[in-house]
């Protein structure tokens, strides 16, 4: 079974080489002239009005929370939907009351207001 | 408690967005935007200035670049207020071109405009539609006086040359398709569902601020002041013409945007009845080969595309104005950008700079 | 359909020609598979040629203009050009930037890109790894690409990119979620995650009919994995200039460019797979002598022309209009989805067929 992965470790290997040749081959090809205000940083042709790596506000702090918890179910949600026909209606039930769960708690997350950009 | 910074960025004057070399400084607290410093004059030229040390008719060509969308429109403020100041009366045909060239230039203005309300929120094919449209105004103006942008076309006292043959059915045939133009308009852009998301309640201009601010044009009509120079203290020939002024009421970007569409519908009304009542006759009144206008000082108001476009000329009896200013309608609308901008989004605020409409050659001068 | 595909012909040859020559199973494989890969570089920087082209043509037919017409017949030449002048153009790092990240993220960027074909049934047989996880693979490798963008954002130490990178963030992690619930139906009706059993489940009924609803919930959430417009926040030009691009130059821009237009062929791909049916022929147009990997490219294809039609049609949303439609409307619509085919998939169970 590792062996259908050795496909994909060969396709990283290129993803990774190819890139590389590409920035190598183009460093052979462009110019390099410096100057002095070429490297500077670019906004709308001033100089940057104080600092950027600052303790920026993410607006989406809330959805990432609640990213996480579905991202989790849909690991679970996966396997269960492979295996959906041959299960029983006992399983079938269980997963929808799985899903009803995490219904509820969007509904909690939608109620409290983690859904809304401000 | 998590504590999270403001940072402050620059917008302008090197921005896809800001209209030319509009420069304003953004605080943003995450992507809300807490304030705006407005900083013009990246395309200051000193028109008011220059103009003192220029003849009379020397100054018509300044005027192109104030507003360089609806140059007609400023050509013909300026002339209007020398002939005011020197008591000329113009004859009947170059009144009639001079109302078709500005409704022109004024459907030109808009064109651009809706096309650029549309570009700011990357509704690109929006933008080429009205291009494609603008296209054939312009290149009747082109025909008209050979240039595209910068007309320099009005003279004190009349035009200089009539309206060349092939400008007519050029003309007739763009009003005949115009309505179509306006349908797609509406379909493509108006009646976009994300631009209406987008627009509405964005930016709220209210009544009592527009006064306050002193914003007018379109601007101001959407926010619900019936005003227009045309109708109001009607010049030139404007009181001959059956036509509305458009108000909407809730002075939101949806409707400083839509109030264009209407009245470029209204700009066409008028173009159709000048067609029909133009008469035959001399363009150009009976003006001195030097002018020198009396000493005395003459203000005169016409209604821009982007607003009240005011002239003030103080002559001293010399071949050259004593004193040139000028009332530019958007940098009047722009001071109320910061105020109207405040707790939106950045996206919204790009937003709300294309809704103002303004042209940097005006605000700076 | 025997012998038609020439691809796995000469994949049938090499392999033969490998063992006559001796080596050991193990190498066959890695070689095959490097073959594979190298096959799959060359489609995907192909589809890139052609894309570029495409869409400018395409943007050109929807608003009444020309487009590229100038570097050979109707302009055909053109990206070849471009990609030359990107290839040629200068490497400006600046000064400010966090190198080391700055750096990475173009490369970053690429891999999620390319592995993400591993598991695309391009034909008949023509799959580089087909995995028994296979559309899982896709969805969590797919959604590394996020890193890549803040990494980019944020090394670049400029405010645009700053904020078009946490764009891309919140917009490709709220989006992930229904994409990944609307291909659950499909997996559900189909009792396997590999590809090729997807696409054999498909030969009678493609799966765009019993799963409409997940298809389009998946074309929506499609576009703003791709950061395509009427969803392209992160880039956003008319705001933040350019985004997590907006300090990058020459190769390593184009790196992004390429990365964006192989994730649009992967993302249509794996629609086409899903939905349309793989790389079966229409039904009804079966005995037509056309290969397996055409009807593949023409779906993928068509796929792509939908995306581009949105795209040029829609201006853009704000971003909290949509994250709003993305939480509040797809994903219960997907869960919805779910909910409906489980219970359809039972009912057809008991009523015995």
């Amino acid at each position: 079974m590792l062996q259908q992965y050795a496909g994909i470790g060969a396709m990283l290997i290129i993803a990774i080489v190819f890139p590389i040749i590409v920035i190598a081959i183009s460093s052979i090809v462009r110019p390099k002239k410096a100057a002095k205000y070429k490297y500077e940083t670019y906004e709308c042709g001033l100089e940057t009005q104080g600092e950027t790596w600052v303790q920026f506000k993410t607006n989406y702090f809330m959805y990432a929370l609640v990213f996480v918890a579905f991202d989790v179910e849909t690991v679970f949600l996966y396997p269960w939907a492979v295996k959906f026909m041959s299960l029983g209606t006992f399983a079938f039930i269980e997963m929808f009351i799985f899903i009803a769960i995490l219904v509820i708690g969007f509904w909690y997350a939608w109620k409290e207001g983690a859904l809304e950009w401000n | 408690m998590i504590k999270t910074q403001e940072i402050s960025i620059n917008m302008g004057p090197q921005h896809p967005s800001t209209h030319g070399v509009f420069r304003c400084v953004l605080q943003l607290d995450g992507e809300t935007v807490t304030n705006i410093t407005n900083h013009t004059g990246y395309l200051h030229r000193g028109t008011e200035k220059l103009a003192e040390a220029r003849t009379y008719t020397q100054v018509i060509p300044y005027t192109d670049r104030l507003d360089y969308i609806g140059a007609m429109l400023n050509n013909t403020g300026y002339v209007q207020t020398v002939e005011k100041l020197m008591g000329l009366e113009i004859p009947e045909r170059a009144e009639y071109i001079r109302i078709i060239l500005q409704e022109l230039s004024r459907i030109a203005n808009h064109m651009l405009f809706v096309g650029c309300y549309a570009l700011d929120m990357a509704g690109f094919t929006g933008w080429m539609y009205t291009f494609r449209d603008r296209e054939r105004v312009l290149d009747m103006l082109e025909m008209v006086c050979g240039s595209r942008m910068t007309f320099s076309f009005m003279r004190i006292g009349g035009v200089p040359e009539d309206l060349p043959e092939e400008f007519f059915p050029a003309l007739r045939s763009f009003l005949d398709d115009f309505p179509k133009m306006i349908e797609e308009y509406n379909g493509l852009i108006t009646g976009n569902e994300i631009l209406q998301a987008r627009s509405k309640g964005i930016g709220v201009l209210s009544k009592e601020m527009a006064l306050a601010y002193g914003v007018t044009g379109p601007n101001l009509r959407a926010s619900g002041v019936n005003y227009d120079v045309r109708k109001a203290e009607p010049y030139g020939i404007y009181d001959r013409f059956e036509f509305d002024v458009p108000v909407l009421e809730n002075g939101d970007c949806f409707d400083r945007y839509y109030i264009r569409v209407l009245e470029m519908e209204q700009s066409a009304r008028i173009i159709r009845q000048a067609l029909e009542q133009i008469p035959e006759g001399p363009i150009m009144a009976k003006v001195p080969k030097v002018i020198k206008p009396p000493v005395g000082e003459a203000y005169h108001l016409v209604e821009g595309t982007k607003g009240l476009l005011g002239y003030y000329i103080v002559s001293d009896g010399s071949t050259k104005p004593y004193r040139l200013h000028i009332h530019s309608p958007s940098f009047v609308n722009l001071g109320v950008f910061p105020e109207i901008s405040k707790g939106h989004n950045i996206q919204d605020t790009v937003l709300i700079l294309a809704s103002i409409d303004i042209v940097l050659g005006e605000v700076d001068r | 359909m025997e012998n038609i595909n020439l691809f796995v012909l000469l994949a049938n040859w090499l392999r033969q020609w490998l063992e006559g020559v001796g080596a050991s199973p193990d190498v066959i494989e890695v070689v095959m598979d490097v073959f594979g890969t190298v096959g799959a570089l060359v489609f995907i920087l192909l589809n890139a040629l052609i894309l570029v082209l495409l869409e400018r043509k395409a943007a050109a037919f929807f608003q009444q203009r020309y487009g590229p017409n100038r570097w050979g017949p109707k302009g055909v030449f053109q990206t070849i050009f471009d990609s030359l002048k990107l290839l040629s153009k200068e490497d400006i790092i600046p000064k400010a930037v966090d190198k080391w990240v700055f750096k990475i993220a173009a490369y970053l960027i690429f891999i999620p890109a390319i592995l993400v074909f591993a598991v695309i049934p391009f034909g008949e047989g023509m799959i580089i790894s087909d995995l028994n996880i296979g559309i899982f693979y896709f969805v969590a490798v797919a959604s590394t690409a996020t890193l890549a963008f803040l990494m980019a954002g944020w090394g670049s130490n400029n405010k645009y990119s700053l904020i078009g990178g946490m764009r891309s963030v919140a917009q490709m992690v709220s989006y992930e979620i229904p994409l990944v619930f609307s291909l659950v139906g499909v997996v559900m009706l189909t009792g396997s995650m590999k590809m090729s059993a997807i696409v054999a489940a498909q030969t009678k009924v493609w799966f765009i009919l019993p799963q409409f609803l997940a298809f389009l919930v998946y074309f929506i959430a499609g576009h703003a994995e791709l950061n395509r417009g009427p969803f392209d926040m992160p880039e956003g030009e008319q705001e933040i200039v350019a985004g997590p691009y907006t300090e990058y130059s020459g190769m390593r821009w184009a790196l992004f460019f390429l990365a964006e237009y192989a994730n649009l062929v992967a993302v249509c791909s794996i629609a086409t797979t899903m939905f349309l049916g793989g790389w079966n022929p229409i039904p009804g147009l079966g005995f037509l002598p056309i290969p397996t990997y055409v009807w593949f490219v023409l779906k993928v294809y068509f796929m792509i022309m939908l995306f581009m039609w949105t795209r040029w049609t829609f201006p853009r949303v704000r971003i909290d209009h949509l994250m709003h439609f993305g939480w509040k409307v797809l994903i219960p619509v997907s869960l919805v989805n779910i909910l409906v085919t489980g219970i359809g998939i039972k009912i057809y169970q008991w009523m015995g067929w």
